[in-house]
């Protein structure tokens, strides 16, 4: 079924907030193999909810209906020299789902963000409103339009990142801000995990507000499009600045006397450099593949290579690094469990979480896809739900078994 | 003033005595204050016109002993608000009668700093600007600037999810935050996030932050610290009409620049902090505006160069770039000092709400028109890069019948906000003074919505009762402990 207004879907709803049945909430299901896999009768979509209502480029702000395609806004904001800042992935293709087809409901509501986010914060620190409904099919705001807001609990940051288990998105603001004039990226050859990471955490304490900081193995380089690094046959390091043209050449040149102890970095202009980040952004080379799965962790940067290691006593990986080695990309052979308890083990010594992108369904209902909770917070949690959706009617058991 | 709250519990009153002697069993007779003196310390937060004494005060100096506070608190049925330095402006932090006020101002400790993955872990009752110190030796900083930022706690910027003069570029509290621990109102005590991004599972973190007291006791978080610039410089330019500036800051913003702060002052307060601060502010200006931008020194020559061109169109009656740090250091004074200037001259009630930069000139229109029907004065100071306005109604506080009109013109401005796409509150929170206000912002599903998830934090509502949510909806939601 497709909505295409707030007030349709809150009538959509109804019958099966009657009837206590489970419904499946979907943007374009770009992101469909993703999670926990469900039981539900039926399957709601937001995509025909789209248009962008409010765009005011001099308030740096935007509002659309939540199944507005994200193409879509972007292509509106690049007609105003203006972005979505946080560089929303898009993990579909490297799930097994389609690409390029997101909605802006589903970035927030998977709270993705990209490269970008070390610099301007996440998908969620660029929500400013919503309008949505609960499991109790009440249509319901929070937020506004304004970028400072404090009045009453923070529902905008309340739903980012729930994967439509508390409530169904239908509009949301957002935050845009000016795109560079100018990108130029700083790539350094040959570095081991260690030292790449520890370049790309030295470029994070230089004044120059680098705007992405990536780390990719020999292997995974080697799976670029962007032909200029993959022919180098090494892993790279990549820093990003992006400014005034004048800024950005003045702080390129400066970067790299800093860091000249890391050698010296081929210098990537504009063009290559967008189509090297958007590969990063698509998740391209990591490509599916049904012999793989795929986790996506996120720990202190400087232990990204840690818990790397750790892993690999246990199993062959490849491995990209983003956000200084703080988001690590790491795909491993396809096995029963998908590695999740070596790969937890890593994660829980060295600190942070772990999500499983990629494994078929059968896996992903065994083992926990998202970080298990401490009881505690599980408790919190399921407070939450019952208080959006206390029939349990909306995606269940996508994040957790018993939610 | 006029803002009524719930009614005391005398029998609770009358424990008194036994209630502080078992508070000082868990924290020492040392933490714990209960005569009448020691209290009176205590009565009020920033917005003074409010006062009430707390039942007993308590500075515990641990995690655990907060834990052990709160256990027994719940135990007994007895309220609790939250405290830090007391400089909220909205009442949050007001104690009751027949409340244990718990102040974290002797949790102070830094923890960790960790350069290399740029956080620091802190105890919550450090003070804002403390925290930047702790780390500007290696030239980082907590960016989130309050004000208040001399005496305010990190505990209190989290509750309120406090803004700046410096968030139009580094964003505010809820921004900044990786980590936190909180003791619930049961005892428990709860970890969320660390030192890594993007805390795992629902956004507890972001429930959090401008939870107002409402959910639980922050004592430790771990903050986000950023490596400084090179170097800053404000400029000011002043201009003939409050329309003129509103159309520059939108103009600054469309051309792709994105400075640090954007401050406004209208004449009034232009008026006020020069004869304080002497800052150099131009006096033929009827409204100021103080840019600043980072980078080095040519890049900050080549903004502020762009800045000013862009600026000509709206006949600018003063372009004045600052002349170096000594300059630039009384050029902030004056505004950083603002509030207190204004002090000096009258008693007077901020305001906080935030609107569509487009409505500027409407709305600033309005607020003379309002304050006038009051026959109040008004000063306007704000955030303009993000609207987030400051009008200061100027009124006599002894003067009940004064205080009764400022507070009717705030509220009329306040609605005014929200009626033309803005909201109640940017950044000092809804405490007591907004409170009956929350109804013109949201309706009655959205309210509804925002107590069950203060139940699912506190069941019993113990914590910082009679505060954000209108009391008359506390009686109609049906949430057995509410009302
Ligand atoms: C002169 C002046 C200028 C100001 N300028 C600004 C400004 O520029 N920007 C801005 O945002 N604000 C400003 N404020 C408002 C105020 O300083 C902020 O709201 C500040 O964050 C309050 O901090 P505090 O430590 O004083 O908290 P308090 O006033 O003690 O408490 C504020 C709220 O936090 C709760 N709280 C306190 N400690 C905890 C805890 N440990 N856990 C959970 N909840 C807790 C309290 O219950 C209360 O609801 C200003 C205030 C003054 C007096
Ligand atoms: C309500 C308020 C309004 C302010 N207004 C301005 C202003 O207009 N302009 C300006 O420039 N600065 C203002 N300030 C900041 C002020 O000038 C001092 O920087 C700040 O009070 C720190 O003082 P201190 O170091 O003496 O007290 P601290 O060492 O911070 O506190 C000493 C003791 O007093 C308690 N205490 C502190 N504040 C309060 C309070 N409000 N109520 C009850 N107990 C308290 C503390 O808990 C502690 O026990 C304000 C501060 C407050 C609290």
């Amino acid at each position: 079924m497709r909505a295409a207004t707030s007030w349709e879907l809150q009538s959509m709803l109804a019958p099966f907030v009657d009837r206590q049945q489970p419904v499946e909430i979907r943007g374009s299901g770009s992101k469909s193999r993703v999670g926990r896999p469900m039981q539900t009768a039926a399957s709601i979509s937001t995509a025909s909810m789209h248009g962008i209502w409010m765009y005011e480029p001099t308030e740096l702000v935007m509002s659309a209906h939540a199944g507005t395609p994200l193409a879509q806004i972007e292509a509106e904001l690049a007609g105003n020299n203006q972005m979505l800042a946080f560089e929303p992935s898009d993990i579909g293709p490297a799930s097994g789902g389609r690409r390029g087809t997101q909605t802006i409901g589903s970035v927030f509501a998977t709270n993705s963000s990209g490269s970008r986010r070390i610099t301007v914060g996440a998908a969620r620190d660029h929500l400013l409103g919503i309008e949505a409904v609960s499991g109790r099919a009440e249509l319901f705001r929070s937020g506004g339009r304004v970028m400072k807001n404090v009045t009453g609990v923070d529902l905008c940051r309340g739903l980012s990142g729930s994967w439509g288990t508390l409530a169904v998105l239908t509009e949301v603001t957002f935050k845009v801000l000016p795109a560079p004039e100018k990108t130029a990226t700083l790539v350094y050859l040959g570095l081991p995990d260690d030292i790449g990471v520890e370049l790309m955490c030295a470029a994070m304490r230089l004044p120059f507000e680098v705007s992405g900081t990536a780390h990719l193995p020999q292997s995974v380089a080697g799976r670029l499009e962007t032909a200029v690094l993959a022919e180098q046959g090494q892993s790279i390091t990549a820093l990003r600045l992006e400014n005034f043209e004048k800024s950005v050449d003045y702080r390129s040149n400066a970067m790299r006397a800093a860091l000249k102890v890391y050698g010296n970095p081929i210098i990537i202009g504009s063009t290559t450099s967008l189509e090297f980040w958007n590969e990063l952004r698509r998740l391209s080379i990591l490509p599916y593949t049904a012999d793989t799965c795929l986790w996506r962790i996120s720990t202190t940067p400087m232990k990204g290579p840690k818990v790397v290691a750790a892993i690999r006593r246990h199993m062959p990986t490849e491995v990209y690094y983003d956000w200084s080695g703080g988001l690590i990309w790491v795909e491993v052979a396809a096995s029963a469990d998908a590695g999740a308890s070596d790969i937890r083990r890593a994660v829980a010594v060295h600190g942070g979480h772990a999500t499983l992108i990629r494994a078929d369904s059968a896996v992903r209902s065994s083992v926990e896809v998202f970080q298990p909770q401490s009881p505690l917070a599980e408790r919190i949690v399921r407070g939450l739900k019952s208080t959006f959706d206390p029939l349990r009617l909306l995606n269940p058991g996508r994040m957790y078994a018993n939610l | 003033m006029s803002l009524r709250m719930p009614q005391p519990d005398r029998a609770m009153i009358a424990r008194r005595a036994e209630i502080a002697a078992a508070l000082e069993k868990i924290a020492g007779p040392e933490a714990v204050i209960a005569d009448e003196d020691g209290r009176r310390t205590f009565e009020t937060d920033g917005l003074n016109a409010y006062r009430a004494m707390p039942l007993v005060v308590v500075l515990p100096k641990t995690t655990d002993e907060v834990a052990a506070i709160l256990r027994y608190c719940h135990g007994e049925k007895i309220k609790v608000v939250a405290r830090g330095a007391g400089t909220s402006l909205c009442g949050g932090a007001l104690p009751l009668e027949d409340a244990v006020v718990v102040g974290v101002s002797r949790m102070k400790k830094v923890l960790e700093i960790d350069y290399d993955n740029r956080f620091a872990r802190v105890e919550t009752g450090i003070t804002n600007l403390a925290i930047s110190g702790a780390v500007g030796a290696e030239g980082f900083f907590y960016a989130p600037d309050p004000s208040s930022q001399l005496a305010c706690t990190l505990a209190g910027n989290l509750a309120m999810n406090s803004g700046g003069a410096h968030c139009l570029k580094y964003g505010v509290t809820t921004n900044n935050v990786l980590g936190m621990k909180v003791v619930l109102m049961d005892g428990e005590i709860l970890d969320i996030g660390g030192p890594h991004l993007d805390a795992e599972g629902y956004d507890l973190l972001g429930l959090m932050v401008g939870s107002e007291g409402q959910f639980g006791i922050i004592t430790e978080a771990t903050v986000r610290i950023i490596k400084a610039a090179e170097g800053a410089r404000p400029m000011m330019i002043g201009f003939p009409s409050s329309e003129a500036a509103g159309q520059c800051v939108s103009a600054i913003i469309a051309s792709g620049i994105i400075p640090v702060a954007i401050e406004f002052m209208d004449k009034p307060a232009i008026e006020v902090c020069e004869s304080f601060a002497k800052a150099g502010y131009p006096m033929d200006a009827d409204a100021l505006l103080i840019v600043e931008v980072e980078g080095s020194e040519d890049e900050i020559n080549d903004l502020l160069g762009r800045i000013a061109r862009i600026a000509e169109p709206f006949a600018p009656t003063t372009v004045q770039i600052s002349s170096g740090p000594a300059q630039s250091a009384k050029i902030w004074k004056g505004r950083k000092s603002a509030f207190g200037a204004i002090g000096r001259i009258s008693d007077y009630y901020c305001m906080d709400g935030t609107i569509p930069l487009s409505q500027l000139p409407l709305v600033l229109r309005r607020i003379s028109e309002i304050c006038a029907s009051h026959k109040l004065k008004v000063a306007n100071i704000f955030h303009a890069g993000d609207g987030n306005l400051h009008p200061l109604i100027l009124y006599e506080a002894n003067d009940p019948e004064q205080a009764e009109r400022a507070e009717l013109a705030g509220a009329e401005i306040l609605t005014l906000c929200v009626e033309v796409g803005g909201c109640l509150t940017g950044e000092h929170g809804v405490g007591i003074e907004k409170r009956d206000l929350m109804t013109t912002q949201f309706s009655r599903t959205d309210l509804m919505l925002q107590m069950r998830i203060k139940t699912v934090f506190d069941p019993d509502w113990l914590l910082n009762p009679g505060k954000v949510f209108p009391l008359d909806m506390l009686t109609m939601s049906g949430l057995p402990n509410a009302a």
